[in-house]
């Protein structure tokens, strides 16, 4: 990991729908190979926040650097842009009418002009790096949420992004299909790919991320490696957030 | 075997009457379907848009038809207009305005359903994968609005097909009024060509719709999610 190469710079961002803001005035640098989990309660704005990074949603203030060119210019050309931020989301979203393999095809074949020649056999590979490679002919209705959700970060990968977003993508799955699809992305962290991740699993957080950022209210709260935020968090508001995720049996008892 | 109704259809060119009497049928229920379509995509765009004086309109429109018995809406097209505004419009062409204004109400709503039950998600990861918006709706969602919108425009073209038979009341010579004059002329040297003329009809009109309805229901069960 070179420290010096920085791949995505969000500079003093805010949002506002006209009633509050949603966003204040948020800044972050993403190194290259760097793995940022952001998590928070509901509503504080981390999943609004990643789809202001590949322009699912506009901003009042600040700007967006990915590769040293600002994209939240008047002029930027997101359909270029998008191809160089992949986006998972929770509900999966694979087009339904259309087979495993045909779903990953289409961003390399209609986006980026490839042939298909070109194209098949990486996706193959990526299919079968996902444990997926027999159901490539299958349609989404076919397949768990599981399977489906790993469709959907193959979808993903094969456009070579610079940096994959994943937008809380365990949140809609059954308890027993979670770790299917967290291994996938633990395993893509290690092979050195630049990510954020927005999610609810702490214990998959820590175990991933190289940086937690928490949110909360529209703001970043605070930041930190794992090792820190989990064990001992600088604010108290994080304290409380975390505290909420573990039980305590003897005081029930008492 | 001598007094069997059917040698009505034998009889002159009684039978070959009868079907340029079903293409009368057939030419205008066509006329009208592919008014209708087009029409109804228009307007079921227009009824997704969230201004909400073309939504008061539209909605007012497709009420206003819905209600309306087509045989109601024929008399009030073909007389009048004719009496009120000194209109006078052929029964055909009456037929296809009708038609095509019922047709276009109902397609419309077909299509503006098909096209709200694509979730906002579908375009934002067709957007996500850097798909212009042409190509989002040229692969993602006009693909999956055709699916559920086919089987629907199939139903309602038999539908329409088979409600053409009222036009006989406004004077438009098609199956129905030619089975009419058959049997009429029949009445007395053939008392029982009712039955064999109508069910005549009944499988004509049942060749046409039965095709039809197959298609509809063959690409329903191939598209089923």
């Amino acid at each position: 990991m070179e420290k010096s190469e920085v791949v995505l710079e969000v500079r003093n961002l805010s949002k506002d729908y006209g009633n509050g803001p949603i966003l204040k005035d948020i800044s972050m640098t993403i190194q290259k190979g760097e793995v940022v989990v952001i998590i928070g309660p509901s509503g504080c704005g981390k999943s609004t926040f990643l789809r202001c990074l590949n322009g699912l949603e506009s901003i009042q203030q600040g700007e967006i650097i990915l590769d040293g060119q600002v994209i939240t210019a008047e002029k930027t050309k997101w359909t270029q842009v998008r191809q160089k931020i992949g986006m998972v989301f929770q509900s999966y979203e694979l087009f339904p009418h259309m087979s495993v393999i045909d779903n990953i095809l289409l961003g390399p074949l209609k986006a980026q002009g490839k042939q298909k020649k070109e194209v098949i056999q990486e996706a193959e590979r990526l299919l079968d790096r996902v444990g997926l490679l027999d159901k490539k002919d299958a349609y989404p209705r076919q397949l768990s949420g599981g399977q489906k959700q790993r469709v959907a970060i193959v979808r993903s990968l094969i456009m070579h992004p610079e940096i994959m977003l994943f937008d809380e993508v365990t949140a809609a799955l059954d308890p027993e299909m979670v770790r299917e699809v967290l291994d996938v992305m633990l395993e893509l962290a290690k092979s050195g790919s630049t990510m954020i991740i927005v999610t609810h699993e702490m214990q998959f957080a820590r175990a991933v991320a190289d940086k937690v950022v928490f949110f909360d209210g529209g703001d970043i709260v605070e930041t930190g490696t794992p090792e820190k935020f989990f064990t001992n968090p600088e604010t108290e508001r994080a304290r409380r957030f975390l505290n909420t995720f573990t039980f305590n049996i003897e005081e029930k008892e008492g | 075997m001598q007094d069997l109704g059917i040698r009505v259809l034998f009889m002159g060119n009684n039978f070959e009457r009868l079907l340029i009497g079903l293409w009368v049928t057939i030419k205008i229920s066509l006329i009208s379907v592919i008014l209708s379509i087009l029409f109804g995509i228009l307007l079921g765009m227009v009824m997704t848009l969230k201004n909400p004086i073309t939504r008061a309109v539209s909605k007012i429109y497709l009420e206003f038809i819905r209600i309306m018995p087509q045989l109601v809406l024929l008399f009030l097209v073909y007389f009048g207009l004719t009496k009120s505004f000194g209109i006078n419009l052929s029964g055909e062409l009456s037929a296809v305005i009708v038609f095509t204004l019922w047709g276009t109400a109902e397609m419309g709503d077909l299509v503006r359903s098909a096209l709200i039950s694509i979730p906002k998600h579908q375009y934002e990861s067709g957007a996500a994968l850097g798909l212009s918006g042409i190509q989002i709706y040229r692969y993602i969602i006009i693909p999956q609005t055709l699916r559920r919108l086919i089987p629907l425009a199939i139903n309602l073209t038999t539908r329409m097909i088979k409600t053409t038979s009222l036009i006989v009341l406004i004077g438009v010579i098609e199956v129905m009024k030619v089975a009419q004059q058959i049997i009429e002329a029949n009445r007395y040297t053939v008392p029982d060509s009712a039955l064999w003329i109508y069910g005549t009809i009944f499988f004509l009109y049942f060749i046409v719709c039965w095709p039809i309805s197959l298609l509809a229901t063959r690409l329903e069960k191939r598209w089923k999610n």
